[in-house]
């Protein structure tokens, strides 16, 4: 039964995937921005639940509010600050100065932190978790959990409030959204920073698992790309079923064909799915 | 015509270099010949297609591999050379055929998972790649002065007969058709352009001299490995070359080579920890307040707008 095994780690890690994807994926889907920045994000949410985990002794369930909170802030500035400025220029201009962008938080972190891999090892973990056959350990289960509860947060959040309501107004026709009275600027700013948000609680869940590193960056990065384009683009369920999906393949592949071809087999899968389909698996056509 | 005479005497005057410069001023006059290669490739299909690709990267570290590879089984230099070029060509006119019905961000994400992929898959085959503990290459038997010279001339030629294909191709039907694709693909596509040909004839246009450059560059350093040459900053800097220089322009993109690499002279030299940040802000600035180039600046006081042309 290794299957059911290898299939209940994929679904674990995808929860993990779909939490760092959906603030890329919303972003991208309001702004027409591909945010570069994203997979630093991520790292420096982990480093803040690392710092207020070895100083101040705070879980780092607790430091998703935190890391969340930083990261939240830092978007926003950023938003209203620069890309702002561009946000409708072509494509070229606002990927080439979000990944300026990151070239500068990224080379900033390897300063400040070094490129050491650091990791956080829990004083109580939560021991593990047997269903039948598998065996789970309890921590990441838990970070999955919450991951996916911060991604069915978001999507309550953009179909209940009324900042969500004009998010999405926003996202399916700006200038109409600009002329019922939106503050079109300003919902741009709280979109990066919810994005950024999710990035940083994502880091923080991440840093129980993975290892710290400025340069894991392009990584989640990367999986944020194949899981949008997994899922469709700007859609929660879509970024939830990408990420999970994501996950169970990427589980599968480093059973059959070893753990350092699973990346491959991932981003493999990315170019055949936008030659085939180029929508996503659950987007809806027309997008672009 | 004034285009070629402008070519001819720039040509002239880098090439008499090794006649007053030293070693040093040597490898930075390679350099910039390698980066005009790289940013006039890409202005043929970022420039005037508007196509933002990532895919530089890809091409260049796939010739640099391919040469390496043809080298190690006993193929002279210079065929493997050419080897690279028709390797990166052909994988450009594949892959174009995959990835050019996808517009904008999904188009820049599929070419920048390029280079990613192919450093992975080069990474799991050490047998014929030599994985990620890199490859060496035959050495040549030259002085080191010799030896500075071949590789500045052989980059230097490279480079006139990118720029020389631009004026040609910026002439062509294919250069004007490139350019109706960029300002509406659609309307391109009833006013009886196949776009389809045309874009991966630029696109693989943009691919066949990086690949020659990354082989170059494999002979020139002896010793290549893939966190080197599938560098993703080797797909950002091209665009940020043509950006600083004027996008779809002649000599737009040589102008911003120079400029490029003197500031990365400069940031190396005084920050060389943060250098890749200063690199990102000079994007970001470049970016928000230079959307045209450095040389717009001087192209709106000028009332001829020679660099235009």
């Amino acid at each position: 039964m290794i299957y059911l095994q290898i299939a209940a780690n994929g679904l674990v890690l995808g929860g993990l995937y779909a939490c760092i994807a959906v603030g890329f994926s919303l972003v991208w889907g309001v702004l027409n921005v591909i945010n570069i920045l994203h997979g630093s994000f991520i790292v420096l949410g982990s480093y803040v639940a690392y710092f207020a985990y070895v100083h101040l002794g705070i879980h780092p369930f607790i430091s998703i509010v935190i890391a969340g909170g930083v990261l939240y802030a830092l978007g926003y500035l950023v938003q209203a600050g620069i890309i702002n400025r561009v946000v409708n220029a072509p494509v070229l201009i606002t990927l080439t100065l979000t990944f300026g962008l990151d070239l500068i938080l990224n080379n900033t972190m390897l300063v400040a932190f070094t490129a050491d891999y650091r990791g956080i090892t829990l004083a109580h973990p939560l021991g593990s978790l047997e269903i039948g056959p598998v065996f789970l350990p309890g921590d990441r289960v838990a970070a999955m959990a919450l991951a996916i509860l911060l991604t069915i947060l978001l999507y309550r959040l953009l179909r209940d409030s009324t900042i969500g309501r004009a998010i999405i107004a926003v996202r399916m026709d700006r200038e109409a959204a600009a002329l019922m009275g939106v503050d079109v600027k300003r919902i741009n700013a709280i979109t990066f920073a919810i994005g950024a948000f999710m990035a940083g609680a994502a880091g923080a869940l991440l840093s129980i698992i993975f290892p710290i590193s400025p340069l894991n960056g392009p990584v989640f990065l990367g999986k944020a790309f194949v899981v949008c384009v997994l899922g469709g683009l700007g859609s929660v369920p879509g970024a939830l079923a990408g990420g999970l999906l994501l996950g169970v393949i990427e589980s599968f592949a480093s059973y059959w064909l070893g753990p350092e071809r699973a990346v491959t087999v991932s981003f493999a899968l990315l170019l055949v799915l936008l030659f085939v389909r180029p929508s996503g698996l659950m987007g809806r056509r027309g997008y672009e | 015509m004034r285009s070629w005479l402008a070519l001819a005497v720039i040509a002239a005057l880098v090439a008499a270099l090794p006649l007053v410069g030293n070693n040093y001023a040597l490898r930075l006059a390679t350099t910039v010949c390698m980066y005009s290669v790289m940013a006039q490739s890409w202005n043929f299909i970022g420039g005037l297609a508007g196509y933002p690709s990532f895919a530089t990267a890809a091409f260049f570290g796939l010739g640099a591999y391919a040469s390496a590879i043809l080298q190690n089984r006993g193929v002279p230099m210079v065929p493997a050379w050419a080897g690279a070029g028709l390797a990166a060509l052909l994988f450009a006119a594949f892959l174009g055929g995959a990835i050019l019905h996808l517009r904008g961000h999904y188009f820049a994400i599929a070419s920048l998972i390029v280079a990613e992929m192919l450093r992975e898959i080069v990474n799991t085959l050490p047998d014929f790649t030599g994985g990620g503990k890199g490859v060496n290459l035959p050495l040549l038997k030259l002085s080191v002065t010799g030896q500075a010279q071949f590789f500045f001339y052989a980059m230097l030629a490279l480079a006139v007969l990118t720029v020389a294909t631009t004026i040609v191709i910026h002439r062509s039907k294919l250069g004007f058709g490139l350019r109706c694709i960029q300002q509406n693909e659609s309307a391109a596509d009833i006013i009886g352009i196949n776009t389809y040909a045309y874009k991966t004839a630029g696109f693989s246009l943009s691919a066949v001299f990086v690949g020659v450059a990354g082989a170059i560059y494999a002979s020139w350093v002896n010793y290549i490995d893939p966190p080197d040459v599938f560098d993703v900053l080797i797909s950002v800097k091209p665009m940020v070359m043509v950006l600083l220089g004027g996008l779809g322009t002649v000599f737009g993109p040589s102008i911003g080579a120079v400029i490029l690499l003197l500031l990365e002279e400069a940031v190396w030299r005084n920050f060389l920890t943060i250098h890749v940040a200063v690199l990102g802000a000079i994007i970001v600035v470049l970016v928000l307040f230079l959307p045209n180039g450095l040389l717009a600046l001087i192209r709106e006081r000028s009332p001829t707008k020679v660099m235009a042309k």
